[in-house]
């Protein structure tokens, strides 16, 4: 199949994460894309939710995640909507830095900077953040 | 089915955690933590984590991994790992993480690296 979309909207509660993976894992295989690619798109797919239902929408349940996503040709487009107050990405710190390397926290950017092509944040004119992410193969 | 299943053996003083699952944000992550944690109350500070069965692991099971290091060092003790699966060693190298644990094909030379 080369052109499809499907939308999930979560509750912002950190079960539902899975609902997202699991979700992602079916769209990548209608979407044709390479076994190889499925595990890191669905590690940008559960890296990019968490991030929008903890650090956007601070786990408050009665604010959803929408998860958008798109199949044009040879691309994968994820796109991951929050409802929270934004977010500067450039505020986090290189995880790699030997001066993070032991922190707990602060990775899940990284990785999905590391598996997909694209990462492009951008501020809701209706409020939150989304973020959008493309991998093409 | 849980998410991470745990089962805990002794191998001399060497602790060995059997891990089998995901260590994912919410309960796999917690399953490693309060398994670590007990571990160290318990005094048992020379912890083998066996992660041959964890097909996949996120930003806050790697995060745990850091936590449980750290809190086992922080005690006087030694954390190690154990087979890997080829994307964790993947992952830890991405992060720059390899550079920090100690992990072993075997167990015998896991065992071995216990001082």
């Amino acid at each position: 199949m080369t052109e499809q979309t499907t939308r999930l909207v979560l509750p912002s509660h950190i079960e539902a994460v899975a609902d997202a993976a699991a979700a992602v894992t079916g769209f990548i295989r209608d979407c044709g894309a390479p076994d190889t690619a499925a595990f890191g798109i669905e590690m940008a797919v559960r890296e990019a939710v968490t991030n929008a239902m903890v650090h956007g929408n601070q786990e408050d349940e009665a604010k959803s995640v929408e998860v958008v996503f798109n199949c044009h040709g040879n691309e994968l487009e994820v796109e991951v909507r929050d409802q929270g107050e934004g977010f500067n990405p450039a505020n986090v710190p290189d995880p790699t830095d030997p001066a993070n390397l032991m922190k707990t926290s602060g990775r899940g950017i990284f990785l999905m900077r590391t598996f997909m092509d694209d990462v492009e944040y951008v501020h809701r004119p209706e409020g939150g953040t989304a973020v959008r992410m493309t991998k093409r193969f | 089915m849980a998410e991470l299943n745990i089962r805990e053996r002794q191998a001399g003083d060497v602790t060995v955690l059997d891990m089998d699952g995901r260590i994912t944000i919410g309960e796999g992550s917690v399953a490693l933590r309060s398994a670590v944690r007990r571990l160290l109350e318990e005094g048992k500070k020379k912890i083998l984590l066996n992660l041959a069965g964890v097909g996949y692991i996120d930003s806050s099971g790697i995060g745990e991994l850091v936590s449980s290091y750290t809190a086992i060092n922080k005690e006087g003790g030694q954390l190690k790992l154990l087979s890997l699966t080829q994307k964790l060693q993947d992952l830890l190298t991405i992060t720059k993480l390899l550079t920090v644990f100690d992990a072993y094909d075997t167990e015998a030379e896991a065992l071995t690296a216990f001082k």
